[in-house]
């Protein structure tokens, strides 16, 4: 990616991070499903989806969580590292529908000679509920050196 | 009325217990093939050269990734270091993940992986009576921890 390196300078409190916004179509599903190793079939047989009480095959857990890592990377890429990220699956996203993917600064500190940026992330459905909440540290470089 | 709880004794007995380790492989294959179901065009996660040239050993296991565990069907798949609990619900649904990185994880390593049982709980929801099993998994590459995973699982 030829993407300008975010620098720790460079961020605030309150700053938010481009939102990346991806389509959970079937293939998606499918192709995560081999990727991760997860062949439960909620995801991917709508029939077997449906007689599990479901009203669709959903979108795993573990690729929102993915989504959320892409998010950050393409944000502190090539020079940042994600150094932890954690989020709940409160709320179902079924196929065929956009995961949107947000984040907010709300820290940033220096510790151990590293620069940390905390931030809340969270993936958002196509109507706009909160469906995956979240937290993420990140470590930048500094334009020090 | 008070309903009978769904954790015994015996349930909380294999909190703190952790499992054998298994041997998880970081493949180079598989690192491309998870950073294209998620949707990366960082060519990082493709091509070996640009990620060598951008400090990697190889290309890096994209976030969210941890390897495979080695395959071997004489084996059981599911944990064999927790009995089925027999709590009569039958669905399962992933509650959350947490994972924290200690190194770089890039693909050739070879990793052991151990689990641990750290927190059973219960409770009323949308779905009915739900259990909440938290695993910790750590990660090794030799006897350096480089990611520990907090999975909650929940059973409906």
């Amino acid at each position: 990616m030829s993407q300008q390196q975010l620098y720790f300078e460079d961020v605030q409190e309150g700053q938010e991070v481009p939102t990346l916004t991806v389509h959970c179509d079937s293939q998606r599903l499918v192709m995560w499903a081999a990727a991760s190793g997860d062949f439960y079939q909620i995801h991917y047989d709508k029939d077997f989806a449906i007689g599990n009480q479901l009203p669709e095959r959903i979108v795993h857990g573990a690729l929102k969580h993915a989504l959320l890592g892409r998010m950050l990377h393409e944000w502190i890429a090539p020079g940042g590292r994600i150094k932890r990220l954690a989020c709940q699956y409160r709320g179902m996203d079924l196929v065929d529908k956009n995961v949107i993917c947000k984040g907010v600064v709300t820290r940033k500190y220096q510790e151990d000679g590293r620069n940390l940026v905390e931030l809340e992330v969270w993936t958002e459905s196509e109507d706009g509920q909160k469906t995956t909440p979240g937290t993420a540290i990140v470590i930048l470089p500094s334009r020090g050196r | 009325m008070t309903q009978p709880s769904l954790i015994t004794d015996e349930m909380r007995s294999y909190i703190g217990r952790e499992s054998e380790p298994v041997t998880v492989e970081v493949d180079k294959t598989a690192c491309r093939m998870f950073a294209r179901a998620v949707g990366y065009t960082d060519p990082v996660f493709y091509d070996e050269e640009e990620a060598k040239r951008r400090g990697y050993r190889s290309i890096p296991a994209p976030p969210g990734f941890l390897g495979h565990p080695v395959y071997n069907p004489a084996r059981p798949q599911r944990a064999d270091y927790l009995p089925p609990f027999q709590t009569g619900l039958r669905r399962v649904l992933n509650g959350g993940t947490d994972i924290e990185y200690f190194d770089d994880i890039c693909a050739g390593d070879v990793l052991t992986m151990t689990r641990k049982l750290v927190d059973l709980q219960e409770r009323e929801g949308r779905l009915g009576k739900m259990l909440i099993m938290v695993n910790e998994m750590t990660y090794r590459r030799g006897d350096q921890v480089v990611a520990k995973v907090r999975g909650t699982l929940i059973q409906y």
